[in-house]
Formats: structure tokens, sequence, C-alpha cells
């Protein structure tokens, strides 16, 4: 015969460790899927960004800007990020102190997903630890820049 | 114990001695010359000019972190290092060149003169005389380098504002426009007066045309023609991957080096050189293949380097210090490749071409190298790693040669002895 409030307690106790590798998984699941969306990222950074911004993404002095340690790059402007990504880049505003020369080639057939992986690998790349951006953040940022053309 | 300490510390001096001063400033060069530390940390120092009494001008790219883009250097006490440093001017720019008592330099639309005194000291810092001003600056390859004939014109490359005119720069599958619009007013060699104040483009002459952008240009006093070293296109690769792969765009097209007489075309952006088929192909903006021959009516270089290496300037050596196989022959400086990449980068040396009966042989070497300072002349994947680019030339009354840095701002100095 069983206590009933001990069973209570035993249950409380499954219940617990239930949740316990619920989240576990759950982060497990992130973290994977984070993976998965830096690899992505590393694809079309290898293919669209790497020739001008290098792979060590140090840029090219006076050239092309560098993505390692930006402010601007691990910042909380977002859509300012999109934008750029989206519609490429001519204008002669400092980074840091320095000037660079060279325009950036829009890319408009990068989709919401593929923008979002690209910015999460520079922005958890080399020195950089910005964090994540979600395809949401994204699609947010979109929206933002459309309202604001307008 | 104190004898200990003190061996110790003549250990330690005879072991770090060598690191402080590194032999040759960290430079290989060939046997007999020496190099050494001229200055350092000047700020990005671009083109560099010497008086008759071996005072050094260099034009930096911006204002140093005193304020000055233009900066004047004097070796007073004859040690080799430049020991009275000053400068002045708040404009960035590439272009310095000194002309009897006259120092020009440039910014990235204009042409400035100033007045030296006996001294070699600049009489008028904040009021230099214009002689020409509007040109091009749209960021893009924007640096007016300049020099002299010996009859007082003066040359400023007009850099193109795009990588292959196409119709968006650097727009994969934009297509390049026929004609090209930018040829009007960049993408060549203007010739002014170098006497007259207050010129522009309707002032000037278009000498040379086609050339995407030069930053090396020197006239050869010996066969009296101007020399002019072009960067070539990047990305072919990006652009075009079923024609091109990574390791050909890494080879594609040569940096050209160009014997320019008054109206020639040297092809941008129509056509590039292919050093390996050893002629002009037509450019894939403007339908090429990667194998097409371009029109014959376009210039064939003189000299073909090495892709993507930046020749950043040229100098023929006049002097009578080295041996004499560097008479009326030409130094280029290479910055350094970036768009070798994913394929490790290749220049950050000084080139010499040798010149016979007053024209280039198409032979040419490693003069000064080393400047990146990796380990052992290891290949650098990334220019911005590089420890040292070099960029301006310039020959001192001796006959040595001093080379300027334009990261941090070093400047080299060459000399030769049997």
């Amino acid at each position: 015969m069983v206590n009933p409030l001990m069973n209570r307690k035993i249950n409380r106790g499954i219940n617990r460790v239930a949740k316990f590798i619920l989240l576990f998984c759950f982060l497990v699941l992130a973290q994977w899927g984070n993976a998965q969306n830096k690899i992505n990222g590393k694809k079309i950074y290898e293919t669209r960004c790497l020739v001008c911004h290098q792979s060590d993404g140090g840029g090219v002095p006076n050239m092309n800007p560098p993505l390692d340690g930006a402010t601007n790059v691990n910042g909380k402007d977002i859509a300012r990020l999109v934008k750029i990504i989206r519609n490429g880049y001519d204008e002669r505003v400092a980074l840091d102190g320095m000037y660079y020369n060279n325009a950036m080639a829009a890319n408009p057939d990068l989709k919401e997903d593929a923008i979002a992986d690209v910015l999460t690998y520079i922005r958890t790349s080399w020195s950089n630890k910005a964090g994540v951006v979600t395809t949401s953040q994204v699609k947010a940022a979109l929206l933002k820049n459309k309202a604001a053309k307008k | 114990m104190k004898k200990m300490t003190q061996f110790l510390s003549v250990a330690f001096l005879a072991f770090s001695l060598p690191v402080l001063a590194q032999e040759n400033a960290g430079l290989k060069l060939p046997e007999g010359f020496k190099a050494n530390l001229y200055a350092n940390n000047i700020g990005g120092a671009r083109h560099i000019a010497i008086t008759k009494s071996g005072v050094v001008f260099a034009k930096l790219n911006n204002p140093n972190k005193e304020g000055n883009s233009i900066v004047r250097l004097e070796d007073a006490n004859n040690d080799g290092v430049a020991d009275k440093i000053n400068g002045w001017a708040k404009y960035g720019g590439t272009g310095i060149f000194v002309k009897g008592n006259s120092l020009y330099a440039s910014s990235n639309e204009a042409i400035f003169k100033y007045e030296l005194n006996s001294k070699d000291e600049v009489v008028n810092p904040l009021a230099p005389v214009t002689i020409v001003s509007g040109l091009i600056d749209r960021r893009q390859h924007n640096s007016k380098s300049i020099t002299f004939d010996m009859a007082n014109n003066i040359y400023v490359n007009i850099g193109a504002y795009s990588n292959a005119c196409q119709e968006k720069d650097r727009m994969p599958g934009s297509q390049g426009m026929m004609p090209c619009p930018i040829l009007d007013s960049a993408g060549g060699i203007w010739k002014f007066d170098g006497s007259k104040e207050n010129q522009t483009y309707k002032d000037g002459k278009r000498y040379g045309t086609g050339l995407r952008n030069v930053i090396g240009l020197d006239w050869n006093t010996s066969s009296n023609q101007l020399y002019v070293a072009q960067h070539g296109r990047d990305q072919l690769n990006s652009f075009y991957p079923n024609l091109y792969t990574d390791a050909q765009n890494a080879e594609l097209p040569a940096e050209t080096f160009y014997e320019i007489k008054e109206g020639d075309n040297a092809g941008w952006p129509y056509v590039y050189y292919d050093p390996s088929q050893h002629k002009k192909i037509v450019s894939p903006e403007y339908g090429g293949d990667s194998k097409k021959e371009g029109s014959s009516e376009f210039k064939d270089p003189a000299v073909a380097f090495p892709a993507h290496m930046a020749p950043m300037a040229v100098l023929f050596y006049t002097g009578n210090q080295f041996p004499a196989k560097y008479k009326n022959g030409a130094f280029i400086s290479f910055h350094g490749s970036w768009n070798r990449a994913p394929l490790p980068q290749e220049g950050f040396f000084v080139a010499f071409v040798p010149f016979k009966d007053g024209k280039a042989t198409g032979e040419w070497e490693i003069f000064a190298n080393g400047f990146a300072g990796t380990e052992n002349g290891a290949k650098i994947a990334n220019p911005s790693k590089a420890k040292a680019r070099p960029c301006g030339l310039a020959q001192g009354p001796d006959g040595s040669i001093y080379v300027s840095d334009d990261t941090k701002g070093a400047i080299f100095k060459i000399t030769y002895s049997k």
C-alpha cells in the first residue's frame, strides 16, 4: 500500500524530471537549429560575401569594410543590416572612424531565412558575439524598411 | 647571484636586440642591398616625393593623428633615419611630386601647388595654388596620382568608378554598358599644363583611355614616354562561375604595365589581358566566353604581372648607386591582393622591370619582399593581416630608393654598397 501523499510526491518528481528533459531537448534542438543556420549562413557568406569581406571578416583596408568587430554589425539595428544585404550599399559613411570606397551589390534574391542565416553567421563568427538573427526579425526589418521608404 | 643576473641580462640583450632592430627592417633584398626604417607610424603614406636636398614629402590617404595629410621628413644628421618630421593639410589623397621649387599634391578631386624655399620648406602650406579641380571622385578608384613629362605637363590618373562598367556595378548578371559612358570623364590619363592655375576637364586632354584604374605612373625620361600600371578588374568567378573557377579568377586578368602614347586605348572595360593565353580577351559583360579574342585596336601590355596584386607606384631608376642593370629600368610596388580569395593573397613586394634600349624586356623579378611581415615569407590569407603594404616609391639624391607603406605609415630606405 502506497501512501497517497508519497504517491503525489513521486508524481511531482517525475513531472519535474519530464519538464527538465523537455526543456533540455528543446535547448539542444534550438542549439542544433542555430548550428544548422550558421552552417547555411557560412555557405552564403562564402559565395556572396567572402571575396570582399575576406575569410576572417577583416575586410580590405580603405576598400571593403571589416565585419569582424564592427560596431554596426554587432549593434541592435538589425533593420539596417537587413537593408544593406538586400539593397546593397554605396554611401560615404565612416565605420569606426574609417572610410571604405567600394560599392556593395544588392542581393534582391536572398530570402528572409537566408538573410537571417548569413547575419547569424556574421554576428557569431570571428570575435563577434552579437548573437542569432531569426527569420521573423528579418521579416519585421523588411516591413520596417518598406514603411520607412513610404 | 649578482653575476647570474648580469649574465642573464646580457644574454637577454643579445637575444632581444636583433628582434628590436630587425635586419634590413624585415625586408628580403638582393645581395649587396640593405634596408632600414627611415620613418614609422606617420599615417598611411600613399605616394612620396624627394627634393634635390633629400627632404621627403609623403601624401597621406587620410589626416594622421596630428591632423596632417602631407608630411615633411628630413634626415638632418644623415644617419638614414628621419629626425625632423612635421606636416600640414587636411585633405586625404595619393599624389605628390616635386618639380623644381614646386611641390604638387593631389586630393581625390584636385591638384594643388606649393612653393618651396631654399631649405625645401613649404612657404604657403595654408594657401596652395589650385592647378586642377573638379575631377571625378565617386569613391571607388578615386586616387589621383600625378607625374610630369620633361615639358612641365602634368599627367593625372582618373580611375573608373566601376569594376567592369556594368549597368549596375558589381551586380551579378548586369550587362556592360555600350559604349561605356564612364570613359568620357574617367578610366584614363588626363594631361594638364603644370604651370596654369584653375584648370578643369575642359582645359585638359584625355591622353590615354581604357585604363580601369592606374595608381602607379611615371615618365620614362630615357625614352621620353609615359608608363602606367593598371589594376585589372575583379570578380570574374563570382559573376561568371560557369566560365571561371576560383583558381582561374586568382590568375585572371593580368595586372598590366603599359607604355602609353597620346591617344592609346588599353581596352577597359571591353577586354582584359589573359597572361596564360597571351591575349586580350573579351570581357564576359560584353559577350566574352573566356576565350573570344578582343579587338586589336587595343594596346598590348609591355609587361603582364600576376592578377590582383595591385601596382601602386612606378619609379624609373636614374641613379648611379645601384648596379648598372637597374639604370633606366622600372621599380613597381605591389600593394598585395584581396581578390584572389579564397586562395592565398599575393604581392606585398617591390618588383623590378629591366629595360633594354628604352623598352621593357617583358621580364620582371621581385626586388624587395617581406613587407607583409609573415614568418618565413608565408602566404597571407587576408590583406588586413599584412604588417606593411608597399605603396609609394621615390629616388633620393644619392640614388637610394624609398618605399612607403599605407597601413600605419612606414618608410623604408633601400641602399646598395659593393
